[in-house]
């Protein structure tokens, strides 16, 4: 009875977390279920065909770009000894700093037709100067945005490549396995877990991408989204293309879901870190000069042009203001991401407990929120939110008590929250595949010492997935720094942050002039970055000895 | 890090309080940004001692916003740049109709909406910016003629998402009608030189590179770039001046019906219609005036006079889904 109860919690908990999550995502569903006909049928047969290929197109690309980038490098720099090994491991992270819109207007700024490198081509090479593919196309826009976050792939793939530990790839490589053979027999299966969630991450984000794509001008379902509301005044038909992203984004979850079935990966204290074996010769220098390339184009050559911008724009944006914007950021950030890590923590725990289908159901549900584009998500939750207060407030009345305007509506609560249901995959993903390192024994141990309860969390499972909660926090906390469409939407009066004024500069063209609350962005998302690989990396984990 | 998490938890439910609005305080939902509007509200604040407050963000979310938030809404103005927004507010009834002789002598009837429940602040022109080097005035002429053979690969403009071309587009439908506007959309998308830039901005760039000869765009832009690099081989040319004029739009406002301080309100929006307050929010962005007495700013005026098109900028809204279909069947990305 008592036990049944317990198994009964993990379900309770990650319903009520799911239900929290998916109101928004409900009000949209049934809003795209009375979309105007005239005007889904205009959809249908002149926008819909090309927005799907388009997607598909962009998704795939993105997808395969960002797991041979993240994978061959994770790979390179685990099992290999090579000159600057030990700066790339570190550095390749931090592109996830540089926020996709600004990836995107630095380099349709360099790379477009009146920027400096075919403006300087024309001048000194003229014959060459009609070879340059057009950037704003959907190659330029895949590009651009596996530049941005294929450290999600690098990272998830090296922390998968570190926890296998020296014995499998060693047993592989003593029983004649080739290196080849090792690494697609042994080491990539070994983690694919870990290389699945950062690709979900991946697929997500370029889902719900809107401020890249629009800079390319390359039209996908975001944009369409978009256009349907503010161009076709329909919010429903809006709401109908949505409705289309979030089935997808659930067949893809799903589908992963099932591919991982009946799959235990328990962790079995490989912590003796792989021997790096050594490159020599071209291999050396072919390593060196790829990890090279990549993190020069993805981040040395943004901030640098950055930098550049900021320089020339200086005198004419710096203010007090920015004091404001910096503190409102981080202020905003780690009150989201504390509410973002807690709820991820228990939505982890109660399924950990008692894995059965619906409790999992529940979990893979509340991780949607991910993929919609945040404006999107935004009205959901005001919707759900003028629902509520207007229930509050009318209850108040009956209770002959006169409230002052809302009560959650413009309050500070609603930020969080809403970061919450966004970001609630990328904090949950790494926390619970350190989930996995609780193997039952664990438990068993534990209750034969009489620990139990609430001292079994806190004393016993917390300390073994704190790793997997300062990366879930620190990669939330990225997020929430470069998220802009709900905190436009939804912050109250004097929360603006530094993505609100690059709003604010690049919808009107001023790219130079948004330059300095961009580089002020990346250095402020560079801090938990630097912490991660700084810091978080060299402490030694305490493994309790069996 | 648990104990970090939780000390958190309890900051974030400390702050969750709620603001209101102070009773001597108007508050503004404004699709302006803020770089074009603070100092105005400012002074406002120094000479009334009313102060402003004001939240940023995009028109139709703003619209949505205040459609969930109904009677608990803290807006009292609706301030939006292209009257397709306003048009489409009004059309959503949160517009409250304003009888004021104050606004009805400084702001022309085609600039504001035939019932009164939006009025234009400043008029921003819509128009072709043409290379300099490679193009001779006399080449140019209407909006219409840019969708002609011999601009084959010459053209640039900016993408069709943007609610500035929406209008464009519907103003051509309201004044040449629908045939005739879909062989100029039709036209112009064959006539690019490269695909729809995603800024006015860029487009102008692009013109000045040498990528296009001509485009169609507002003559803030043309005067804020101009302004950074003088050099530039970039002139204006006011467009279809012997027929229906150069198409204008407004940015403007109107007052939100459950706003609790109407009569506050509009006394905000006459000054903001009055000459002193004209002359700043024009010159802030190189706009042109909406008040007819006010002139603008010098280096506006030296682009020359112009004849802009006097339809009722209400049709605007009325046709912008219209457009909106017309350039997608026309693929006019």
């Amino acid at each position: 009875m008592i036990s049944s109860i317990k198994y009964q919690g993990g379900f309770i908990v990650s319903s009520g977390i799911a239900a929290i999550s998916l109101s928004p995502v409900l009000f949209i569903l049934a809003s795209g279920m009375n979309a105007d006909p005239d005007i889904w049928s205009h959809l249908k047969q002149y926008v819909l065909p090309g927005l799907l290929k388009n997607t598909a197109i962009l998704v795939a690309g993105v997808v395969s770009v960002t797991a041979a980038l993240g994978i061959s490098l994770a790979w390179l720099t685990s099992f290999y000894e090579f000159w600057g090994r030990r700066l790339f491991e570190k550095w390749l992270i931090f592109p996830l700093a540089i926020p996709t819109y600004v990836m995107a207007f630095i380099y349709t700024g360099l790379l477009d037709y009146s920027g400096p490198v075919q403006t300087a081509v024309r001048e000194y090479a003229p014959e060459l100067a009609g070879l340059f593919p057009e950037i704003r196309s959907g190659g330029g826009a895949i590009m651009v945005i596996s530049l941005a976050i294929f450290p999600y792939v690098f990272l998830m793939a090296s922390s998968g490549f570190r926890s296998m530990g020296r014995s499998m790839v060693e047993a592989s490589q003593s029983l004649g396995g080739g290196r080849m053979f090792t690494l697609f027999r042994v080491t990539l299966p070994m983690a694919r877990p870990w290389i699945f969630g950062g690709l979900i991450l991946v697929f997500m984000e370029t889902l719900a991408d809107f401020g890249a794509v629009s800079v390319f001008n390359y039209d996908t379902f975001t944009t369409g989204i978009y256009k349907a509301w503010y161009g076709l005044f329909s919010v429903n038909a809006a709401a109908q293309l949505a409705s289309i992203l979030v089935v997808m984004v659930l067949v893809i979850v799903a589908a992963e879901s099932w591919l991982r079935r009946k799959q235990k990966f328990f962790n079995r204290g490989g912590h003796q870190p792989v021997s790096r074996k050594r490159l020599n010769g071209t291999g050396h220098f072919l390593a060196s000069a790829f990890c090279s390339t990549v993190l020069l184009v993805s981040f040395v050559i943004p901030a640098v042009q950055l930098l550049i911008w900021t320089a020339k724009a200086f005198a004419v944006e710096f203010g007090a203001h920015y004091i404001h914007l910096v503190a409102n950021t981080f202020f905003l950030g780690l009150m989201g991401t504390a509410v973002t890590l807690a709820v991820a923590v228990s939505l982890s725990y109660s399924g950990r407990r008692r894995a059965d289908l619906k409790t999992g159901i529940a979990a893979k549900l509340s991780l949607s929120g991910y993929a919609l584009p945040g404006t999107v998500l935004a009205v959901g939750i005001i919707h759900v939110v003028a629902w509520l207060d207007s229930r509050v407030t009318g209850t108040m009345d009956m209770l002959g008590i006169q409230l002052q305007g809302a009560l959650l509506q413009g309050s500070l609560i609603l930020l969080p929250l809403c970061y919450m249901i966004r970001f609630l995959t990328v904090g949950y993903n790494p926390v619970s595949s350190h989930m996995t390192r609780l193997t039952p024994s664990i438990d068993e141990a534990a209750r034969l010492m009489k620990v139990t309860g609430p001292a079994l969390l806190s004393k016993i499972h917390l300390p073994l997935i704190r790793k997997g909660m300062v990366t879930g926090g620190i990669l939330v906390l990225v997020e929430i720094f470069k998220e802009m469409p709900v905190t436009l939407m939804l912050r109250p009066f004097g929360w603006d942050t530094l993505a609100v004024k690059i709003f604010e500069l690049t919808s009107e063209g001023e790219w130079e002039r948004a330059a300095l609350p961009a580089v002020t962005l990346v250095l402020a998302g560079m801090i938990p970055v630097g912490f991660l690989t700084f810091i978080g990396r060299s402490k030694k984990q305490h493994v309790p000895e069996g | 890090m648990t104990k970090i998490v939780t000390a958190l938890l309890f900051l974030f439910i400390f702050f969750s309080g709620q603001a209101v609005a102070a009773p001597d305080e108007l508050v503004v939902y404004s699709a302006r940004k803020e770089h074009l509007v603070k100092d105005l509200f400012e002074k406002y604040e120094k000479e009334q001692g009313i102060k402003i407050t004001y939240i940023t963000g995009k028109a139709p979310v703003m619209l949505q916003r205040i459609l969930s938030e109904k009677e608990n809404t803290a807006a009292d103005i609706l301030l939006t740049v292209d009257a397709g927004n306003l048009w489409h507010a009004a059309q959503k009834e949160i517009l409250v109709p304003v009888t004021s002789p104050v606004l009805d002598r400084n702001i022309p009837d085609h600039y504001k909406d035939p019932d009164n429940r939006w009025f234009g602040l400043s008029v921003r022109a819509r128009t072709i910016v043409y290379n300099t080097d490679r193009v001779k005035k006399e080449d140019l002429s209407t909006y219409e003629a840019l969708a002609g053979e011999d601009w084959k690969g010459r053209l640039l403009l900016r993408t069709s998402k943007k609610v500035y071309n929406q209008s464009l587009v519907a103003m051509l439908i309201a004044t040449l009608g629908e045939d005739r506007t879909r062989s100029i959309v039709s036209g112009w998308v064959s006539n690019l030189a490269a695909p729809p830039y995603s800024s006015d901005t860029k487009v102008l760039e692009a013109i000045a590179a040498g990528q296009g000869d001509a485009a169609i765009v507002n003559t803030y832009y043309y005067g804020r770039l101009m302004k950074q690099n003088p050099d530039l081989p970039l002139g204006i040319f006011w467009a279809d001046q012997s027929d229906n004029g150069v198409h204008v739009n407004v940015s403007g406002a109107g007052i939100v019906k459950y706003s609790k301080k109407i009569d506050q309100a509009v006394r905000f929006l006459e000054w903001l219609s009055e000459k002193d307050a004209q002359k700043i929010f024009a010159d802030a962005n190189m706009e042109y005036p909406v008040n007819q007495t006010v002139l603008p700013h010098a280096d506006v005026r030296k682009w020359g006079a112009f004849k802009p098109s006097t339809a009722n900028l209400a049709r605007a809204g009325e046709l912008q889904a219209r457009a909106v279909k017309l350039m997608d069947i026309e693929g006019y990305k």
